[in-house]
Protein backbone atom coordinates (compact mmCIF):
# COMPACT_ATOMS: atom_id res chain seq x y z
CA UNK A 1 0.00 0.00 0.00
CA UNK A 2 1.30 3.42 -0.71
CA UNK A 3 1.06 6.30 1.41
CA UNK A 4 -0.08 8.49 -1.68
CA UNK A 5 -1.65 7.75 -4.79
CA UNK A 6 -1.75 9.95 -7.58
CA UNK A 7 -4.03 8.69 -10.25
CA UNK A 8 -4.79 9.67 -13.73
CA UNK A 9 -4.59 13.96 -13.06
CA UNK A 10 -4.87 15.94 -15.72
CA UNK A 11 -5.77 20.03 -15.94
CA UNK A 12 -6.91 22.31 -18.62
CA UNK A 13 -6.84 26.18 -17.40
CA UNK A 14 -9.47 28.10 -19.34
CA UNK A 15 -8.99 31.77 -20.31
CA UNK A 16 -11.06 33.73 -22.62
CA UNK A 17 -7.80 33.53 -25.25
CA UNK A 18 -8.87 29.45 -25.20
CA UNK A 19 -7.67 26.32 -22.99
CA UNK A 20 -4.76 25.19 -22.09
CA UNK A 21 -3.75 21.64 -21.29
CA UNK A 22 -1.15 22.34 -18.31
CA UNK A 23 -1.06 18.86 -17.20
CA UNK A 24 -2.23 15.89 -18.44
CA UNK A 25 -2.53 11.94 -17.07
CA UNK A 26 -0.26 11.89 -14.42
CA UNK A 27 0.01 8.78 -12.01
CA UNK A 28 2.56 8.34 -9.48
CA UNK A 29 2.74 6.66 -6.14
CA UNK A 30 4.94 7.57 -3.12
CA UNK A 31 5.56 5.32 -0.21
CA UNK A 32 5.38 6.33 3.53
CA UNK A 33 8.62 8.39 4.57
CA UNK A 34 9.41 8.79 1.08
CA UNK A 35 10.77 12.38 -0.25
CA UNK A 36 10.16 12.31 -3.58
CA UNK A 37 11.13 15.90 -6.00
CA UNK A 38 9.20 16.68 -9.19
CA UNK A 39 11.84 18.65 -11.35
CA UNK A 40 10.74 19.95 -14.84
CA UNK A 41 11.51 22.55 -17.46
CA UNK A 42 9.53 25.66 -16.50
CA UNK A 43 6.28 25.87 -17.21
CA UNK A 44 5.57 22.19 -16.80
CA UNK A 45 2.86 22.44 -14.48
CA UNK A 46 4.93 21.81 -11.16
CA UNK A 47 3.38 24.29 -9.14
CA UNK A 48 0.11 23.04 -10.28
CA UNK A 49 0.50 19.86 -9.80
CA UNK A 50 1.03 20.40 -5.82
CA UNK A 51 -1.46 22.79 -5.90
CA UNK A 52 -3.87 19.80 -6.90
CA UNK A 53 -2.26 17.92 -3.81
CA UNK A 54 -3.01 20.82 -1.65
CA UNK A 55 -6.66 21.19 -2.80
CA UNK A 56 -5.91 24.83 -3.98
CA UNK A 57 -7.58 24.02 -7.32
CA UNK A 58 -9.54 21.30 -8.00
CA UNK A 59 -7.94 18.89 -11.16
CA UNK A 60 -9.98 18.44 -14.45
CA UNK A 61 -9.81 14.48 -14.29
CA UNK A 62 -7.97 11.89 -12.12
CA UNK A 63 -8.08 11.45 -7.93
CA UNK A 64 -5.65 11.63 -5.35
CA UNK A 65 -5.67 8.53 -2.76
CA UNK A 66 -4.19 8.93 0.95
CA UNK A 67 -3.71 5.63 2.54
CA UNK A 68 -6.17 3.85 -0.34
CA UNK A 69 -8.84 6.46 0.34
CA UNK A 70 -9.85 9.78 -1.90
CA UNK A 71 -9.10 13.01 0.00
CA UNK A 72 -11.61 15.44 1.08
CA UNK A 73 -10.29 19.05 1.49
CA UNK A 74 -9.67 20.69 3.39
CA UNK A 75 -7.31 17.74 4.38
CA UNK A 76 -5.53 18.18 7.73
CA UNK A 77 -3.53 14.77 6.47
CA UNK A 78 -1.40 17.35 4.22
CA UNK A 79 0.70 20.60 5.06
CA UNK A 80 1.92 22.76 2.21
CA UNK A 81 4.67 25.15 2.47
CA UNK A 82 5.11 28.20 -0.23
CA UNK A 83 8.27 29.49 -1.97
CA UNK A 84 8.50 32.14 0.57
CA UNK A 85 8.13 31.48 4.61
CA UNK A 86 5.06 33.85 4.55
CA UNK A 87 5.44 34.61 7.82
CA UNK A 88 2.44 37.55 8.94
CA UNK A 89 4.85 40.95 10.46
CA UNK A 90 2.21 41.71 12.73
CA UNK A 91 2.29 38.09 14.59
CA UNK A 92 5.00 37.20 17.10
CA UNK A 93 7.20 33.75 15.74
CA UNK A 94 4.86 31.62 18.30
CA UNK A 95 1.75 34.00 17.34
CA UNK A 96 2.97 32.62 13.25
CA UNK A 97 3.09 29.13 14.77
CA UNK A 98 0.18 28.30 15.77
CA UNK A 99 -2.14 30.22 13.65
CA UNK A 100 -3.18 27.07 11.43
CA UNK A 101 -3.91 25.62 14.83
CA UNK A 102 -6.44 28.94 15.61
CA UNK A 103 -7.77 28.31 11.69
CA UNK A 104 -9.14 24.49 12.49
CA UNK A 105 -10.14 25.44 16.05
CA UNK A 106 -7.62 23.12 17.12
CA UNK A 107 -5.40 24.88 20.22
CA UNK A 108 -5.84 22.58 23.03
CA UNK A 109 -3.45 21.40 25.49
CA UNK A 110 -1.46 19.03 23.71
CA UNK A 111 -1.50 20.77 20.68
CA UNK A 112 0.12 24.21 22.37
CA UNK A 113 2.75 21.29 24.01
CA UNK A 114 3.46 19.60 20.75
CA UNK A 115 4.21 22.87 19.43
CA UNK A 116 5.97 24.12 22.57
CA UNK A 117 8.16 20.93 22.15
CA UNK A 118 8.90 21.19 18.35
CA UNK A 119 9.98 25.13 19.03
CA UNK A 120 12.41 23.81 21.75
CA UNK A 121 13.62 20.90 19.77
CA UNK A 122 14.74 23.39 16.62
CA UNK A 123 15.82 25.83 18.54
CA UNK A 124 12.92 28.74 18.43
CA UNK A 125 12.05 28.84 21.51
CA UNK A 126 13.98 31.67 23.04
CA UNK A 127 12.34 33.70 19.75
CA UNK A 128 8.73 33.14 20.65
CA UNK A 129 8.03 36.72 21.05
CA UNK A 130 10.02 38.05 18.41
CA UNK A 131 8.31 39.59 15.46
CA UNK A 132 9.20 37.68 11.98
CA UNK A 133 11.30 40.46 10.89
CA UNK A 134 13.87 40.64 14.12
CA UNK A 135 14.76 36.54 12.97
CA UNK A 136 17.25 35.35 10.30
CA UNK A 137 16.01 33.71 6.86
CA UNK A 138 17.16 30.00 8.15
CA UNK A 139 15.01 30.34 11.50
CA UNK A 140 12.04 31.89 9.53
CA UNK A 141 11.76 28.96 7.36
CA UNK A 142 11.96 26.80 10.44
CA UNK A 143 9.45 28.45 12.46
CA UNK A 144 7.32 28.31 8.66
CA UNK A 145 7.92 24.69 8.77
CA UNK A 146 6.51 24.24 12.14
CA UNK A 147 3.62 26.10 11.57
CA UNK A 148 2.96 23.85 9.12
CA UNK A 149 4.27 20.80 11.32
CA UNK A 150 1.77 22.08 13.91
CA UNK A 151 -0.87 20.46 12.18
CA UNK A 152 0.50 16.93 12.22
CA UNK A 153 -0.15 16.59 8.70
CA UNK A 154 1.23 13.04 7.37
CA UNK A 155 2.45 14.49 3.93
CA UNK A 156 4.46 17.63 3.55
CA UNK A 157 4.17 19.70 0.05
CA UNK A 158 7.40 21.69 -0.44
CA UNK A 159 6.71 24.33 -3.17
CA UNK A 160 10.81 25.46 -3.96
CA UNK A 161 10.81 26.61 -0.36
CA UNK A 162 14.49 27.64 -0.70
CA UNK A 163 14.34 29.58 -3.90
CA UNK A 164 14.21 32.82 -1.97
CA UNK A 165 17.20 32.19 0.23
CA UNK A 166 20.67 33.10 -1.00
CA UNK A 167 22.95 30.44 -1.90
CA UNK A 168 24.36 29.34 1.27
CA UNK A 169 21.93 29.98 3.80
CA UNK A 170 20.01 27.78 0.99
CA UNK A 171 22.22 25.00 1.47
CA UNK A 172 22.35 25.53 5.66
CA UNK A 173 18.18 26.12 5.43
CA UNK A 174 17.85 22.70 2.84
CA UNK A 175 20.08 20.73 5.68
CA UNK A 176 18.18 21.69 8.79
CA UNK A 177 14.48 21.55 6.68
CA UNK A 178 15.60 17.73 5.91
CA UNK A 179 16.25 16.60 9.34
CA UNK A 180 13.26 17.93 10.76
CA UNK A 181 11.26 16.60 8.22
CA UNK A 182 13.13 13.02 8.57
CA UNK A 183 13.23 13.39 12.40
CA UNK A 184 9.64 13.56 12.50
CA UNK A 185 8.89 11.09 9.79
CA UNK A 186 6.56 13.03 7.40
CA UNK A 187 6.55 11.76 3.79
CA UNK A 188 7.00 14.83 1.64
CA UNK A 189 6.61 16.17 -2.18
CA UNK A 190 9.26 18.93 -3.13
CA UNK A 191 8.79 20.79 -6.11
CA UNK A 192 12.50 21.55 -7.96
CA UNK A 193 13.73 23.59 -10.38
CA UNK A 194 17.46 22.96 -9.07
CA UNK A 195 18.57 19.39 -9.92
CA UNK A 196 21.43 19.54 -7.59
CA UNK A 197 18.90 20.09 -4.32
CA UNK A 198 16.57 17.94 -5.67
CA UNK A 199 19.20 15.20 -5.86
CA UNK A 200 20.69 16.00 -2.76
CA UNK A 201 17.27 15.81 -1.06
CA UNK A 202 15.50 12.96 -2.39
CA UNK A 203 14.72 9.43 -2.86
CA UNK A 204 13.52 9.12 -5.84
CA UNK A 205 12.99 12.16 -8.63
CA UNK A 206 10.39 12.44 -10.93
CA UNK A 207 10.99 14.64 -13.90
CA UNK A 208 7.65 15.66 -16.18
CA UNK A 209 7.89 16.65 -19.62
CA UNK A 210 7.16 19.94 -21.28
CA UNK A 211 3.69 21.40 -21.02
CA UNK A 212 1.45 19.41 -20.79
CA UNK A 213 3.16 17.97 -18.15
CA UNK A 214 3.51 14.21 -17.77
CA UNK A 215 5.70 12.18 -16.02
CA UNK A 216 8.31 11.29 -18.44
CA UNK A 217 10.77 9.29 -15.81
CA UNK A 218 11.25 8.42 -12.05
CA UNK A 219 14.42 8.24 -10.85
CA UNK A 220 15.27 5.86 -7.66
CA UNK A 221 18.61 8.08 -5.74
CA UNK A 222 20.70 5.93 -4.14
CA UNK A 223 23.99 7.55 -3.27
CA UNK A 224 24.91 5.16 -1.26
CA UNK A 225 26.06 7.07 1.71
CA UNK A 226 25.88 6.78 5.68
CA UNK A 227 24.03 9.20 7.44
CA UNK A 228 22.71 11.05 4.81
CA UNK A 229 22.36 14.43 4.81
CA UNK A 230 22.03 16.94 1.64
CA UNK A 231 25.50 18.67 2.13
CA UNK A 232 26.87 15.07 2.54
CA UNK A 233 24.97 13.82 -0.34
CA UNK A 234 26.57 16.72 -2.39
CA UNK A 235 29.93 15.25 -2.11
CA UNK A 236 28.88 11.43 -2.51
CA UNK A 237 30.71 10.18 -5.85
CA UNK A 238 27.54 9.25 -7.40
CA UNK A 239 26.25 12.48 -6.96
CA UNK A 240 27.50 13.72 -10.19
CA UNK A 241 26.06 10.57 -12.60
CA UNK A 242 22.52 11.43 -11.15
CA UNK A 243 22.69 15.60 -12.27
CA UNK A 244 24.02 14.61 -15.64
CA UNK A 245 21.38 11.89 -16.06
CA UNK A 246 18.91 14.18 -15.05
CA UNK A 247 20.41 17.06 -16.77
CA UNK A 248 20.08 15.11 -20.14
CA UNK A 249 16.51 14.01 -19.06
CA UNK A 250 15.53 17.82 -18.86
CA UNK A 251 17.18 18.33 -22.03
CA UNK A 252 17.37 22.03 -21.20
CA UNK A 253 18.07 24.18 -24.59
CA UNK A 254 19.21 27.80 -24.16
CA UNK A 255 18.36 29.74 -26.80
CA UNK B 1 18.27 49.82 27.43
CA UNK B 2 21.84 48.30 28.17
CA UNK B 3 24.50 49.59 30.07
CA UNK B 4 27.26 48.17 28.34
CA UNK B 5 29.77 51.29 27.64
CA UNK B 6 29.73 52.22 23.87
CA UNK B 7 32.70 52.86 22.19
CA UNK B 8 33.65 56.78 21.73
CA UNK B 9 33.04 56.40 18.20
CA UNK B 10 29.87 55.61 18.89
CA UNK B 11 29.76 57.92 21.57
CA UNK B 12 30.05 61.00 18.90
CA UNK B 13 27.75 59.42 16.62
CA UNK B 14 24.91 59.47 19.25
CA UNK B 15 25.78 62.74 19.95
CA UNK B 16 25.61 64.08 16.53
CA UNK B 17 22.51 62.68 15.96
CA UNK B 18 21.65 64.41 18.92
CA UNK B 19 22.50 67.64 17.72
CA UNK B 20 21.28 67.47 14.54
CA UNK B 21 17.62 66.96 15.83
CA UNK B 22 18.05 69.63 18.31
CA UNK B 23 19.07 71.94 15.61
CA UNK B 24 16.27 71.03 13.64
CA UNK B 25 13.48 71.89 16.03
CA UNK B 26 15.67 75.17 16.95
CA UNK B 27 15.49 76.38 13.27
CA UNK B 28 11.66 75.53 13.16
CA UNK B 29 10.69 77.71 16.32
CA UNK B 30 12.64 80.29 15.01
CA UNK B 31 10.94 80.47 11.91
CA UNK B 32 7.58 80.66 13.63
CA UNK B 33 9.10 83.48 16.17
CA UNK B 34 10.74 85.66 13.20
CA UNK B 35 7.72 85.06 11.31
CA UNK B 36 5.17 86.49 13.96
CA UNK B 37 8.09 89.04 15.24
CA UNK B 38 8.35 90.92 11.64
CA UNK B 39 4.73 90.37 11.49
CA UNK B 40 4.20 92.81 14.54
CA UNK B 41 7.05 95.20 13.55
CA UNK B 42 6.36 95.41 9.95
CA UNK B 43 3.08 96.09 10.89
CA UNK B 44 3.50 98.69 13.59
CA UNK B 45 5.13 100.34 11.16
CA UNK B 46 2.85 100.66 8.57
CA UNK B 47 4.38 98.51 5.83
CA UNK B 48 1.90 96.65 5.76
CA UNK B 49 -1.92 97.33 6.24
CA UNK B 50 -2.96 95.74 9.90
CA UNK B 51 -6.58 96.23 9.24
CA UNK B 52 -6.07 94.18 6.41
CA UNK B 53 -3.59 91.19 7.64
CA UNK B 54 -3.85 92.19 11.42
CA UNK B 55 -1.53 92.06 13.97
CA UNK B 56 -0.27 89.27 16.42
CA UNK B 57 -0.82 91.68 18.92
CA UNK B 58 -4.43 92.50 18.18
CA UNK B 59 -4.72 88.77 17.81
CA UNK B 60 -4.40 88.38 21.16
CA UNK B 61 -6.60 91.33 22.09
CA UNK B 62 -9.40 89.42 20.27
CA UNK B 63 -8.64 86.51 22.06
CA UNK B 64 -8.52 87.37 25.33
CA UNK B 65 -12.41 89.41 24.38
CA UNK B 66 -13.51 86.05 23.10
CA UNK B 67 -12.28 83.94 26.66
CA UNK B 68 -13.64 87.28 28.19
CA UNK B 69 -16.96 86.41 26.90
CA UNK B 70 -16.78 82.92 27.83
CA UNK B 71 -17.35 81.27 24.16
CA UNK B 72 -13.83 80.59 23.06
CA UNK B 73 -13.94 76.70 24.20
CA UNK B 74 -17.62 76.47 22.87
CA UNK B 75 -16.15 77.83 19.50
CA UNK B 76 -13.16 75.33 19.45
CA UNK B 77 -14.94 72.20 21.03
CA UNK B 78 -18.25 72.42 18.38
CA UNK B 79 -15.60 71.99 15.65
CA UNK B 80 -13.30 69.47 17.08
CA UNK B 81 -16.26 67.21 17.41
CA UNK B 82 -17.58 67.76 14.17
CA UNK B 83 -15.06 66.77 12.47
CA UNK B 84 -14.07 64.16 14.94
CA UNK B 85 -17.22 62.64 14.74
CA UNK B 86 -17.06 63.15 10.65
CA UNK B 87 -13.78 61.50 10.35
CA UNK B 88 -14.47 58.62 12.46
CA UNK B 89 -17.64 57.69 11.34
CA UNK B 90 -16.53 58.24 7.77
CA UNK B 91 -13.50 56.50 8.53
CA UNK B 92 -15.91 53.65 10.23
CA UNK B 93 -18.08 53.85 7.29
CA UNK B 94 -15.54 53.53 4.79
CA UNK B 95 -13.91 50.44 5.88
CA UNK B 96 -17.64 48.71 6.31
CA UNK B 97 -18.33 49.35 2.78
CA UNK B 98 -14.57 48.25 1.19
CA UNK B 99 -14.96 44.90 2.99
CA UNK B 100 -18.30 44.46 1.77
CA UNK B 101 -16.73 45.24 -1.88
CA UNK B 102 -13.97 42.68 -0.71
CA UNK B 103 -16.32 39.90 0.11
CA UNK B 104 -18.57 40.04 -3.12
CA UNK B 105 -16.46 40.37 -6.01
CA UNK B 106 -19.96 40.66 -7.89
CA UNK B 107 -21.18 44.27 -6.06
CA UNK B 108 -17.54 45.12 -6.29
CA UNK B 109 -17.15 45.12 -10.27
CA UNK B 110 -20.64 46.31 -10.39
CA UNK B 111 -20.07 49.62 -8.51
CA UNK B 112 -17.13 50.35 -9.84
CA UNK B 113 -18.32 53.31 -12.11
CA UNK B 114 -20.18 54.60 -9.39
CA UNK B 115 -17.57 54.72 -7.30
CA UNK B 116 -15.46 56.79 -9.46
CA UNK B 117 -18.12 59.24 -10.33
CA UNK B 118 -18.79 59.84 -6.41
CA UNK B 119 -14.98 60.26 -5.92
CA UNK B 120 -14.58 62.87 -8.79
CA UNK B 121 -17.84 64.60 -8.18
CA UNK B 122 -16.47 67.49 -5.32
CA UNK B 123 -18.87 66.48 -2.18
CA UNK B 124 -19.41 70.69 -1.30
CA UNK B 125 -21.79 70.76 -4.33
CA UNK B 126 -24.34 68.30 -2.22
CA UNK B 127 -24.16 70.69 0.45
CA UNK B 128 -27.21 72.67 0.13
CA UNK B 129 -29.29 69.29 -0.71
CA UNK B 130 -27.88 67.84 1.95
CA UNK B 131 -28.86 70.84 4.17
CA UNK B 132 -32.38 70.72 2.79
CA UNK B 133 -32.64 67.14 3.64
CA UNK B 134 -30.99 67.06 7.08
CA UNK B 135 -31.46 70.66 8.67
CA UNK B 136 -30.12 73.73 8.86
CA UNK B 137 -27.93 72.52 11.84
CA UNK B 138 -25.25 70.54 12.99
CA UNK B 139 -26.19 67.53 11.42
CA UNK B 140 -25.90 68.74 8.21
CA UNK B 141 -22.33 69.97 8.72
CA UNK B 142 -21.45 66.40 9.78
CA UNK B 143 -22.52 64.51 7.11
CA UNK B 144 -20.70 66.96 4.92
CA UNK B 145 -17.70 66.34 6.68
CA UNK B 146 -18.48 62.26 6.30
CA UNK B 147 -19.20 62.58 2.77
CA UNK B 148 -15.58 63.91 1.83
CA UNK B 149 -13.89 61.13 3.64
CA UNK B 150 -16.10 58.05 3.18
CA UNK B 151 -15.56 58.02 -0.94
CA UNK B 152 -12.07 58.06 -0.44
CA UNK B 153 -11.40 55.72 2.27
CA UNK B 154 -13.93 53.13 0.30
CA UNK B 155 -11.00 53.23 -2.78
CA UNK B 156 -8.14 53.15 -0.64
CA UNK B 157 -8.99 50.57 1.69
CA UNK B 158 -10.49 48.37 -0.85
CA UNK B 159 -7.24 48.73 -2.87
CA UNK B 160 -5.43 47.83 0.41
CA UNK B 161 -7.56 44.85 0.53
CA UNK B 162 -6.95 44.01 -3.08
CA UNK B 163 -2.97 44.26 -2.69
CA UNK B 164 -2.83 41.51 0.00
CA UNK B 165 -0.20 39.15 -0.94
CA UNK B 166 -2.21 36.01 -2.62
CA UNK B 167 0.02 33.91 -1.44
CA UNK B 168 -0.61 34.75 2.55
CA UNK B 169 -4.07 33.94 1.02
CA UNK B 170 -2.93 30.84 -0.34
CA UNK B 171 -1.52 29.50 3.15
CA UNK B 172 -4.24 30.58 5.33
CA UNK B 173 -6.33 28.39 2.27
CA UNK B 174 -4.19 25.52 2.79
CA UNK B 175 -5.25 25.55 6.11
CA UNK B 176 -8.28 25.53 5.35
CA UNK B 177 -9.83 28.92 6.73
CA UNK B 178 -13.11 30.01 5.45
CA UNK B 179 -13.39 33.73 3.51
CA UNK B 180 -14.28 34.70 7.14
CA UNK B 181 -11.43 33.72 8.68
CA UNK B 182 -9.15 35.03 5.73
CA UNK B 183 -10.76 38.61 6.30
CA UNK B 184 -10.07 38.50 9.80
CA UNK B 185 -6.92 36.65 9.82
CA UNK B 186 -4.65 38.13 7.18
CA UNK B 187 -6.82 40.61 4.86
CA UNK B 188 -7.70 42.84 8.09
CA UNK B 189 -4.59 43.08 9.83
CA UNK B 190 -2.22 43.34 6.56
CA UNK B 191 -4.01 46.37 6.20
CA UNK B 192 -4.17 48.43 9.17
CA UNK B 193 -1.34 50.47 7.65
CA UNK B 194 -3.73 51.48 4.78
CA UNK B 195 -6.51 52.25 7.14
CA UNK B 196 -4.24 54.17 9.40
CA UNK B 197 -2.81 56.42 6.47
CA UNK B 198 -6.57 56.44 5.20
CA UNK B 199 -7.58 57.75 8.59
CA UNK B 200 -4.35 60.48 8.55
CA UNK B 201 -6.12 62.02 5.12
CA UNK B 202 -9.62 61.99 6.33
CA UNK B 203 -8.50 63.98 9.06
CA UNK B 204 -7.68 67.08 6.95
CA UNK B 205 -10.49 65.91 4.21
CA UNK B 206 -13.25 66.28 7.52
CA UNK B 207 -11.65 69.93 8.57
CA UNK B 208 -12.44 71.12 5.21
CA UNK B 209 -16.10 69.45 5.21
CA UNK B 210 -16.69 71.20 8.88
CA UNK B 211 -15.11 74.24 7.87
CA UNK B 212 -17.30 74.52 4.80
CA UNK B 213 -20.45 73.13 6.50
CA UNK B 214 -19.82 75.88 9.06
CA UNK B 215 -19.63 78.97 6.53
CA UNK B 216 -23.00 77.45 5.07
CA UNK B 217 -25.24 77.03 8.35
CA UNK B 218 -23.73 76.86 11.63
CA UNK B 219 -23.67 79.30 14.48
CA UNK B 220 -20.85 78.98 16.38
CA UNK B 221 -17.72 76.98 15.58
CA UNK B 222 -14.22 78.36 14.21
CA UNK B 223 -15.13 78.07 10.49
CA UNK B 224 -18.50 80.15 12.19
CA UNK B 225 -16.26 82.66 13.29
CA UNK B 226 -13.84 83.41 9.74
CA UNK B 227 -17.40 83.97 8.13
CA UNK B 228 -18.95 86.11 10.95
CA UNK B 229 -15.63 87.89 11.06
CA UNK B 230 -15.26 88.80 7.53
CA UNK B 231 -18.67 89.64 7.23
CA UNK B 232 -18.29 92.55 10.00
CA UNK B 233 -14.59 93.12 8.54
CA UNK B 234 -12.98 91.86 11.90
CA UNK B 235 -9.86 90.19 10.66
CA UNK B 236 -7.88 90.14 13.84
CA UNK B 237 -11.10 87.67 14.38
CA UNK B 238 -10.62 85.49 11.35
CA UNK B 239 -6.67 84.99 11.62
CA UNK B 240 -7.64 84.34 15.36
CA UNK B 241 -9.71 81.47 14.32
CA UNK B 242 -7.08 80.09 11.59
CA UNK B 243 -4.46 80.42 14.23
CA UNK B 244 -6.29 77.97 16.74
CA UNK B 245 -7.46 75.65 13.23
CA UNK B 246 -3.82 74.76 12.76
CA UNK B 247 -2.84 74.40 16.32
CA UNK B 248 -5.81 72.08 16.60
CA UNK B 249 -5.75 70.16 13.29
CA UNK B 250 -1.75 70.18 13.72
CA UNK B 251 -2.72 68.36 17.43
CA UNK B 252 -5.48 66.01 15.92
CA UNK B 253 -2.92 64.85 12.98
CA UNK B 254 -0.61 64.33 15.93
CA UNK B 255 -2.82 62.00 17.95
CA UNK B 256 -3.52 59.61 14.87
CA UNK B 257 -0.05 59.26 14.09
CA UNK B 258 0.41 58.19 17.85
CA UNK B 259 -2.66 55.94 17.46
CA UNK B 260 -0.55 54.64 14.04
CA UNK B 261 2.79 54.04 16.60
CA UNK B 262 0.59 52.06 19.03
CA UNK B 263 -1.31 49.45 15.85
CA UNK B 264 1.77 48.89 14.00
CA UNK B 265 4.28 48.61 16.56
CA UNK B 266 5.60 45.35 14.38
CA UNK B 267 6.92 47.49 11.96
CA UNK B 268 10.23 48.95 13.37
Amino acid sequence: MSKLEIQNISMTYHTKEGETSALSDINLKVEDGEFITIIGPSGCGKSTLLSIFAGLIEPSNGKILIDDKEIKYPCSQIGYMLQRDHLFEWRTIYKNIIIGLEIQNKLDKDSIENVENMMKKYGLSSFKNYYPHQLSGGMRQRAALIRTLALNPEVLLLDEPFSALDYQTRLAVSDEIYCIIKNECKTAIMVSHDIAEAISLSDKIVVLTKRPGTVKSIHDINLEIENRTPLKAREAPKFREYFNTLWKELDVHVE
Amino acid sequence: MSNEPYSKEHQEYLKKAKNRKTAIIITQILILVIFFVQWEITAKLKIVDPFLVSQPSRIIKSLVKIYNEGTLFRHIWVTCYETIVGFVVGTLLGILIATILWWSDFICKVLDPYLVVLNALPKIALGPIIIFWAGNNQNSIIIIALMISLVVTIISVLSGFQEVDEDKIKLLKTFGANKFQILRYVVFPASIPTMISALKINVGLSWVGVIVGEFLVAKEGLGFLIVFGGQVAQLDMVMMSILILSLVAYLMYEVVALFEKKFVKWKS
